[in-house]
């Protein structure tokens, strides 16, 4: 019945509306960047099986309730349902496995966002959307303001913390540690002729360590910095223990901004206060100002740290050496990550970079979004 | 493992429609949009936890606890807090009790008597068990399923995510000195997140998801009026469209439908009946939470907002 369709059943099989509607929705949802997994598409099959397939309304709500679960996708939704509606009469679109196509084209010049189908005969479904995948690559200083958007989109699914540790299990576990610990209890107290004797709680601190991320909004990273802020604002939002500051002429504390705002906002909060736009920052005063007031006090403690940075600074090279020791010395990994690396006959022209690669961890690029999915790998592994 | 009933019967009440639930939280106070309707309809007809995510103050816990109302079922509320565990959670052992217990055995020779393994068996039994939320839901009795509302689970840590995803697949509980306690009837279970992070994907997808939104100009002027019936309705939409305007300025804290609430109860107190900027400075206290917001909110002109109100707010009265 209705509730067995696996993956093993060939699409064509599909006879009832439900499933039918709820398979081919998915595999545009999936076409589109969104994840659409079968679980959510089961569940999908049976909240139309309750609510019928006749009004979009209810059609658009099932899928929402059962394949969405955040907000950023909502948008993406929205537009691939539209087309998919509309074309949802049209059997030669969805009656043969093998001949539905979805097709995302790349969405350049326009603000027309509804899909359109071919006006040959062709079965696909065409839905408009912007070059999601051929930016994986893309260099973030070419990043159009739409493209930004995107980015940010995929940097929500960035996430700081790999899947969940093996712990499943932990909590009852801990439950039955803490009940033996009672037992010995009782048993120390049938020996002391019931004396208490107080429990002792043995549970073990399994946190995840924190995290601090260190943003240049100097001129130089001005191309960097818009794209890299969402980054800072998928990690922050993303997971507990995530505290941001950018880096300018001053230090500024953004963990707050960022929780539930519009990084673009915090990002030019932060960046008003750089007086000076055209040079380089003074990377090493910043981190001396951050190491004394927050640092070395008990933030940055245990913590991984990550800088990133061009590593253009003003300022005298032995300063920012300093910091980077007095960091490292209580830091429990320092990354740094540099949106220039790539860029041929950069190295050189860095001193303060080379002031401070000797107390780095990790060195790796940050210009494109690959390059920030590999920055997650470091730190979950940190 | 899906159901797919027709005609869903809970607790031997028919929820048979989508317009059944809006009625029924309409009925209790609660004033939803569509997508709310729906998500609450098709989680009491499927039997899943309903999952809702956004920013705080938009009705979250209200929702849960109008469901509980209009079912006439107990509302059994677990309030989450970073640190959470299963002691908390779910169940703990009495041990004062266990300690006087042991006492009294000792004192009556029955110790001696019974052995060491015989009195462990007394001490972790049921009787000196105590149950937390999520058991409580799971062992209720009541004639109709509790509300399970486990409140801003964002705030828990990963590792209790793990765990209810757990209690939420097969909705049992082992205790290793007891057993398993399995529900009876599932209990109906609301999850509620501020989304201060992400919860786990896997939690979600057990759900059904709703993004919560602050409330559209119309139905924020319905929940005024039914929540303060002395305002009148011109009040209410210059306050709600004061409260929109104050959403759309990127504050710290964006007002909520209490704040929105508790600023038109102190307008309607001090006899206002159009807002002017000198009232709007005075109370503005009731809305705003944060200096740097009030500083914002000034920064960008009351006067301005107060014009846009009295637009809005006197067209629709
Ligand atoms: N749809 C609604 N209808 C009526 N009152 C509402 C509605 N949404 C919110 N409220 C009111 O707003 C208040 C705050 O909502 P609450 O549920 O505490 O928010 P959250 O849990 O999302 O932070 C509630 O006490 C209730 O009075
Ligand atoms: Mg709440």
């Amino acid at each position: 019945m209705s509730t067995t369709t696996t993956g093993s059943t060939s699409f064509f099989e599909l006879r009832s509306g439900p499933e039918r509607i709820a398979v081919v929705f998915a595999r545009v949802l999936r076409q589109a960047g969104l994840t659409a997994p079968l679980d959510s598409v089961l569940t999908f099959i049976a909240a139309l099986e309750q609510l019928g397939i006749d009004s979009r309304d209810n059609v658009y709500w099932a899928g929402r309730a059962s394949l969405i679960g955040r907000p950023e996708d909502i948008s993406l939704y929205d537009r691939a349902f539209a087309v998919f509606w509309e074309h949802r009469e049209t059997p030669e679109y969805f009656d043969d496995d093998e001949q539905l196509k979805v097709s995302i084209v790349l969405d350049d010049e326009d603000a027309a966002s509804e899909g359109v189908a071919n006006p040959s005969d062709d079965p696909t479904i065409t839905v408009r959307f912007s070059r999601v995948e051929t930016l994986q690559h893309k260099d973030f200083a070419s990043y159009s303001d739409d493209e930004l958007d995107i980015a940010r989109q995929l940097m929500g699914r960035l996430k700081l913390i790999g899947p969940y540790r093996r712990s499943l299990r932990r909590a009852p576990t801990r439950r039955r540690a803490q009940s033996t610990d009672v037992r010995r209890t009782l048993r120390a107290s049938f020996a002391s002729d019931g004396e208490l004797i107080r429990r002792r709680f043995t549970a073990p601190d399994e946190r995840p360590r924190r995290i601090v991320l260190l943003l240049d909004v100097s001129g130089s990273m001005e191309p960097y910095a818009r794209a890299l802020v969402r980054f800072v604002h998928a990690a922050v939002v993303g997971r507990q223990r995530v505290e941001a500051f950018t880096l300018g002429t001053r230090l500024t504390r953004i963990t707050r901004e960022l929780n539930s705002r519009d990084p673009d906002i915090a990002l030019r909060r932060a960046s008003d206060s750089v007086a000076d736009w055209s040079g380089g920052t003074r990377l090493g005063e910043t981190l001396r100002h951050f190491n004394d007031r927050w640092g070395t006090r008990g933030m940055a403690r245990g913590a991984v740290v990550v800088v990133l940075s061009d590593g253009w600074d003003r300022g005298s090279p032995d300063v920012l050496a300093e910091q980077m020791q007095r960091l490292g010395r209580v830091a429990h990994r320092i990354v740094w990550v540099n949106p220039l690396k790539v860029t041929p006959g950069y190295a050189p022209l860095a001193r303060g970079m080379a002031a401070a690669l000797p107390y780095v961890e990790d060195f790796i690029e940050g210009h494109s979004l690959d390059a920030l999915q590999h920055l997650t790998k470091v730190i979950s592994n940190a | 493992m899906y159901p797919s009933r027709r005609t869903p019967t809970l607790w031997g009440v028919t929820v048979s429609s989508v317009t059944d639930v809006r009625a029924g939280l309409q009925a209790n106070g609660y004033l939803p949009d569509d997508g709310v309707t729906t998500a609450v309809y098709l989680s009491l007809s499927l039997g899943r936890p309903l999952f809702l995510e956004g920013e705080a103050g938009v009705g979250k816990t209200e929702l849960a606890k109008t469901i509980a109302r209009w079912r006439g079922a107990p509302l059994i509320r677990l309030q989450c807090y970073e640190g959470i565990d299963i002691s908390q959670a779910v169940y703990d052992w009495d041990y004062s009790r266990q300690l006087l217990h042991l006492r009294a055995a000792e004192a009556s020779g029955e110790a001696k008597e019974a052995g060491t393994t015989a009195l462990e068996n007394q001490l972790y039994s049921e009787r000196f068990l105590v149950k937390r939320a999520i058991l409580r839901a799971i062992t209720d009795e009541s004639n109709t399923p509790p509300v399970l509302l486990i409140d801003e689970i964002d705030r828990a840590d990963d590792e209790f995510e793990a765990y209810l995803l757990e209690v939420l697949s097969d909705f049992q509980v082992t205790i290793p000195e007891i057993g398993t306690y399995v529900a009876k009837q599932p209990p109906v279970v609301v999850l509620t997140s501020n989304r201060t992070r992400d919860v786990h994907d896997a939690l979600k997808r057990r759900c059904l998801y709703h993004w919560v939104e602050h409330p559209d100009f119309e139905r924020e002027v319905s929940i005024v009026r039914a929540k303060v019936p002395s305002v009148d309705v011109s009040l209410a939409a210059q306050v709600a469209a004061a409260v929109g305007s104050l959403r759309a300025m990127n504050l710290y804290k964006p007002p909520g439908i209490a704040e929105t609430i508790d600023w038109a109860t102190a307008l309607g107190r001090l006899g206002t009946s159009v807002l002017d900027e000198s009232v709007v400075e005075a109370t503005l206290g009731t809305v705003l939470k944060y200096k740097e917001d009030h500083d914002r909110v000034r920064e960008l002109g009351i006067a301005a907002m107060v014009k846009q109100a009295l637009d809005r707010g006197l067209l629709h009265g």
